[in-house]
C-alpha cells in the first residue's frame, strides 16, 4: 500500500498534474490507487460503468471495439505517461471502447466517484482536471481526425 | 553514354520485379546500355511506360550502386499500372536523375530523425542506406513510420532488420488494426513524442502524403524542432522534370528543379495555401 504522500510524489512525476498545485495533487491522491494488469486482461469492456481512469505508468494498452464480422479492432494504443479513459468525466459515465493491456501494465488508478465528488465540491480542482482533459481529448480528436482522413489511402 | 540529354530516356531492362503490397511494386532496372546512373538520396527519375505515359518516381534502392536502379511504384494510374504490369527483361524508358537530394551530408554529426507515412518511405530508403553505411557520422538515428494498416507496411523485413539495430530507433504505428498486431495504433505523428535525440542538434527528414506531413510539423515544432531543421519532400505533377512546362509550380519555385526536397523553412508560406 502506498502511502499518500508517495502517491502524490508519483502524481508530481505524471504529465497529466505537472504544474499543479500541491494541495490539489494531494487531493487527487486520496482517490488514487497503484494497480497492475497481465498482458491480454481487459482493464475496462464497452458499456460497463465507468469508474475510474488510470494513468499508465508501464506497458501498453490497446483501445478496441468490436466490429460484427471483422473482431476486435484497435483504434489506438496507449503507453507510458498517457491517460486512459475519459467516459468517467461526461455522463453517463459508461466505457464506449475496450481497454486491454498488450503488455503487463502498471497505473495509478483513480477512483471516478471519489474524485467527481471532489471536484462538485472543490471547483478550482474540477476546473484543472477539466482543462487538462479537454487537451487530452483535443488531441485525441484530431487524431481520430487524421485516421478519418485515410491519408495513405491516397497518395 | 553520351552528354546527358534530358528529354530522352534511356532503355533499361526490368532485371526483377518485387511485389511488395497488394498495389505496390519494386522494380530493379539495368540500362541496356551498360552504364551507371549515379544519383543521390531523394532524386528522382521520368519511368516512361512506351506508348503509355511518363511519371517521376523516386529512387528507393542503394545510391552506392549505381549500375541497378531501383524504383518502387504504387499502381494508381494508366502509367504506373503499366510500369507495375512490366515483367523481368521488359524494357521502359528512363530520364533522370532529377530534382535536390535529402541532405545527408548536412546531417553528419547530428542526430537524425526519418519520418514516413506510406509509400513515402520508398522516397526515403535510399538515404536509410546512406546513413547506416556510415553509420559513425551520424547521432543518433530514429525512423518513425505510419501506414495505413499492419497489411500495408512497406519494406517491412528490411523495418525488421533496422529495428533489431542497436544503434538505430524504430518506432511503426498503423491507423487502425485487427487482429494479431501487437504494435503501436495511431497516427505517426504521435511517435514524436517518443524519440529521444538532441532536438537543437537534429535533421528531420520527412516524406508522405501532405496532410500527414502538415500535422507532423505541428507536432515537431511543438517538440521544439526548428522550421530549417525540417526537410520534405513535395509532390506535384511533374511532367518535364528539368522545369520548362511549368505543370509543377508551386509558388515561385518548380517541384521538379528546386524540389522535390525542400527545407519547410523556405516553402512554409506556401505550403498549406489550397490549389498551389
Amino acid at each position: 500500500m502506498v502511502t499518500r504522500h508517495k502517491m502524490s510524489a508519483l502524481l508530481r512525476e505524471a504529465p497529466l498534474f505537472q504544474d499543479l498545485d500541491e494541495r490539489i495533487v494531494d487531493l487527487l491522491a486520496g482517490c488514487a490507487t497503484n494497480v497492475s494488469f497481465d498482458a491480454g486482461e481487459m482493464i475496462y469492456r464497452e458499456g460497463e460503468a465507468a469508474k475510474q481512469f488510470y494513468e499508465i505508468r508501464r506497458g501498453d494498452v490497446a483501445l478496441e471495439i468490436f466490429v460484427p464480422g471483422r473482431g476486435p479492432v484497435t483504434i489506438e494504443t496507449l503507453h507510458e505517461k498517457d491517460v486512459l479513459g475519459w467516459s468517467w468525466l461526461i455522463e453517463p459515465y459508461r466505457w464506449h471502447f475496450e481497454a486491454r493491456a498488450l503488455t503487463r501494465v502498471s497505473a495509478i488508478s483513480f477512483d471516478a466517484i471519489c474524485i467527481r465528488g471532489k471536484c462538485e465540491s472543490d471547483h478550482e480542482l474540477g476546473y484543472e482536471l477539466m482543462k487538462r482533459f479537454s487537451k487530452i481529448i483535443v488531441e485525441r480528436l484530431q487524431n481520430t481526425r487524421m485516421q478519418l482522413l485515410d491519408v495513405y489511402g491516397h497518395i | 553514354m553520351g552528354t546527358f540529354e534530358p528529354m530522352v530516356p534511356e532503355a533499361y531492362r526490368v532485371r526483377k520485379v518485387i511485389r511488395e503490397l497488394a498495389d505496390t511494386y519494386t522494380l530493379e532496372l539495368e540500362s541496356v546500355s551498360g552504364s551507371p546512373l549515379h544519383y543521390a538520396p531523394g532524386q528522382f527519375n521520368m519511368l516512361y511506360a512506351f506508348g503509355v505515359g511518363e511519371v517521376p518516381i523516386s529512387m528507393s534502392g542503394d545510391p552506392s550502386q549505381p549500375h541497378l536502379l531501383t524504383h518502387t511504384v504504387r499502381a494508381v494510374g494508366p502509367v504506373t499500372q503499366a510500369i507495375c504490369a512490366s515483367g523481368r527483361d521488359s524494357v521502359v524508358g528512363v530520364r533522370g536523375p532529377f530534382g535536390t537530394p535529402w541532405p545527408v551530408e548536412k546531417a553528419v554529426g547530428k542526430d537524425v530523425v526519418i519520418m514516413a507515412g506510406g509509400i513515402g518511405l520508398a522516397p526515403l530508403r535510399p538515404a536509410i542506406y546512406s546513413i547506416l553505411q556510415q553509420r559513425e557520422k551520424f547521432g543518433k538515428f530514429v525512423l518513425l513510420y505510419g501506414s495505413r494498416a499492419p497489411e500495408n507496411i512497406l519494406f517491412e523485413s528490411e523495418l525488421h532488420e533496422w529495428r533489431s539495430r542497436f544503434d538505430t530507433q524504430v518506432n511503426l504505428t498503423v491507423d487502425s488494426a485487427s487482429g494479431n498486431w501487437k504494435g503501436n495504433v495511431g497516427v505517426v505523428s504521435t511517435l514524436i513524442s517518443s524519440i529521444d535525440v538532441d532536438v537543437s542538434n537534429s535533421l528531420v527528414f520527412l516524406c508522405g502524403p501532405e496532410i500527414m506531413m502538415h500535422f507532423s510539423i505541428l507536432e515537431l515544432i511543438k517538440r521544439g524542432f526548428s522550421k530549417n531543421q525540417i526537410y520534405l519532400s513535395m509532390e506535384r505533377n511533374m511532367k518535364c522534370a528539368i522545369g520548362f512546362c511549368g505543370h509543377c509550380q508551386f509558388g515561385p519555385t518548380f517541384i521538379c528543379k528546386e524540389g522535390a526536397v525542400f527545407r519547410f523553412d523556405q516553402i512554409e508560406r506556401f505550403f498549406r495555401i489550397k490549389e498551389i
